[in-house]
């Protein structure tokens, strides 16, 4: 009790530097914990952000699980993409803690969603035409998620490091599970090879977007700087893609494949890869939801929002009979 | 009887456990299928969670029976789900049919009443099917049983908490659900039923008489419906009997979709 006394009559500033102290030494901080504005604020923004992205996430993939070409298949997608509802679940009930202080509820995220103001992940715009899109997606697009997540497995923000733990475990399944799609449609016919190298030529620029800019300048804004600082992540997004071409080049070259980049070399003397930049006024456009998919997914989302709105309405506290 | 091999050298006994496998099979096949059109769409996120979980186990289900089946000598499971046509197909017709107006990827004005009603019946017709068939003279199938009775159980948790929730809520609800109800009951029969040749399993000891299961199914529905402010209509078989291979067009567009890859080339490896 003395002690909440005593840190109650601490300025702003005390609290800020005794914040910035715990979080620099490596400790947790909890949801019900004294935290600066902008923390929450970037945290609250992130969260949503990754929770909505999940739950969008799940609709490239929506159209290829009853598709998926055998049982096996089938029952491997179905729990991949109910792992990634799961996700979003779970990053919801972290963002909505967040929130709470604000007197803001998961209704908000969606609203938000539905305005266009709470924007989702860029290579969830993109179309997904073919099963090879299917095993692309969780062998590159999941790939390039463990890599971001895992950089954020340390974050000063106790819940979210936590939900990550349990999320970058199950996207490793992710990855395997489409890995081992491509894997079958490399050792396949003409036409199962040619699916893969369609999505990796139809996926490649999004791939690299992934990380997002490099810095503030290409695309005028960035959060990165803020988020490192609060010990949220700790590489830079080109460190992130640097981390990703390392890892996935090699792999996507020795199934005999192509990269649709004339120019991708590495530079042994600055040790990195030196690519096309993708177009970065294109990728503002996608995650202003300009993308090709943008208008459909949304639509998709709304339409099964308004269509059960009496069900919300059932289940609401003065909806039952008492 | 042990196993497929000992099956397989009594053809009476092999004709019935086939066919009532291909039953078991086709139903929970198109159900999952049907249920996993519904991802992304369901009232809530909790939920799309739960459902999709239930779909998974459903397909995990078919997918046991098509090994099953295809132990038995009927060809390969991934071909026997894929590449049958509907006249093949034992499945009650309730099953097949389309969640509602839309398609699963263009303005899927779908129903979550009907979703509710048919997935809480099957599940209890499936429920009683499933205590019956632990005690089969098929021990491969009785040993099937008892694994999915494991999963089976929070199905039926899981939607008879939806449905008697949604019957007694305020608002529109007790209304859309029941005209749920009075759309399942017209083919609800459909599922009920072990078709022509229900007598021979009984008698094979593979599963006990349509008459038996369809008396407990009603006893268990009583039980639920007798606080409501609602009764259980007749169960009626509308449409026709989906154990004689009679179905409707939404079989041949859930077939057409759901098998779309596979047909693109049947022997190659996926």
């Amino acid at each position: 009790m003395s002690t909440t006394l005593s840190y109650d009559r601490l300025s702003e500033e005390e609290k800020h530097s005794q914040f910035m102290e715990r979080i620099e030494s490596g400790e947790k901080i909890e949801a019900d914990d004294w935290m600066p504005k902008d923390y929450r604020m970037t945290l609250i923004k992130l969260i949503s952000m990754h929770g909505i992205s999940e739950i969008m996430g799940a609709l490239p993939e929506k159209e290829w699980v009853p598709k998926a070409p055998s049982l096996r298949r089938k029952l491997g997608i179905m729990a991949k993409v109910q792992d990634e509802m799961g996700h979003g679940q779970l990053l919801l009930r972290v963002a909505e803690d967040l929130m709470k202080p604000m007197g803001k509820t998961r209704e908000e995220i969606m609203q938000d969603l539905f305005r266009g103001d709470l924007k989702f992940h860029n290579v969830f715009h993109m179309p997904a035409p073919t099963w090879g899109d299917a095993g692309l997606i969780g062998w590159l697009v999941d790939g390039a998620a463990i890599i971001t997540q895992t950089n954020m497995l340390k974050a000063s923000y106790g819940p979210y490091a936590r939900a990550l733990k349990r999320i970058c475990a199950e996207e490793v399944f992710h990855a395997q599970h489409g890995e081992a799609i491509i894997m079958a449609l490399a050792e396949g016919t003409e036409e199962q090879r040619a699916l893969i190298q369609d999505a990796i030529d139809r996926w490649w620029e999004s791939l690299l977007m992934f990380f997002g800019p490099a810095s503030a300048t290409t695309t005028g804004t960035s959060k990165q700087d803020t988020t490192i600082k609060y010990r949220i992540r700790t590489k830079t997004n080109e460190e992130l893609r640097q981390a990703f071409l390392d890892k996935y080049i090699p792999r996507v070259l020795s199934l005999g494949l192509t990269i649709p980049d004339e120019t991708l070399h590495y530079d042994k003397e600055k040790q990195q890869w030196v690519y096309q930049q993708p177009d970065w006024n294109e990728f503002k456009n996608i995650v202003r939801n300009n993308g090709p998919k943008s208008k459909d997914r949304l639509d998709l989302r709304i339409t099964a929002y308004e269509n059960n709105a009496w069900v919300r309405e059932a289940l609401s506290p003065d909806g039952a009979v008492v | 009887m042990k196993s497929a091999q000992e099956a397989q050298a009594d053809p009476k006994y092999k004709t019935a456990v086939t066919e009532l496998l291909y039953q078991l099979a086709d139903d929970d096949f198109i159900i999952a299928f049907r249920g996993s059109e519904w991802l992304g769409l369901a009232p809530h996120i909790e939920e799309d969670v739960a459902f999709s979980s239930i779909n998974q186990d459903t397909m995990g289900h078919a997918a046991i029976y098509y090994q099953l089946l295809e132990a038995l000598g009927e060809g390969d499971a991934d071909a026997l789900a894929h590449d049958r046509e509907a006249g093949q197909r034992k499945n009650a017709i309730l099953l097949e049919e389309v969640n509602g107006p839309g398609h699963y990827l263009k303005k899927p004005l779908y129903d979550w009443a009907f979703a509710v009603v048919r997935h809480y019946f099957y599940a209890q017709a499936k429920k009683v099917r499933i205590e019956s068939l632990k005690n089969s003279s098929y021990q491969p199938l009785a040993d099937a049983a008892v694994k999915i009775n494991m999963e089976l159980y929070y199905h039926l948790l899981h939607w008879k908490t939806w449905f008697t929730q949604l019957v007694t809520a305020k608002g529109e609800a007790p209304e859309r659900m029941k005209n749920a109800i009075d759309k399942v009951c017209e083919d609800m029969e459909g599922v009920l039923t072990l078709g022509p040749k229900g007598a021979n399993m009984a008698a094979l000891g593979l599963i006990e008489e349509e008459k038996l299961l369809t008396q407990r199914w009603h006893n268990e529905m009583e039980k639920v419906f007798e606080p409501l402010p609602i009764s259980l209509p007749p169960v009626q078989a509308k449409r026709g009997n989906g154990r004689e291979g009679v179905h409707t067009e939404d079989l041949n567009s859930a077939l057409a979709t759901l098998g779309e890859v596979y047909k693109q080339d049947p022997v190659a490896s996926w």
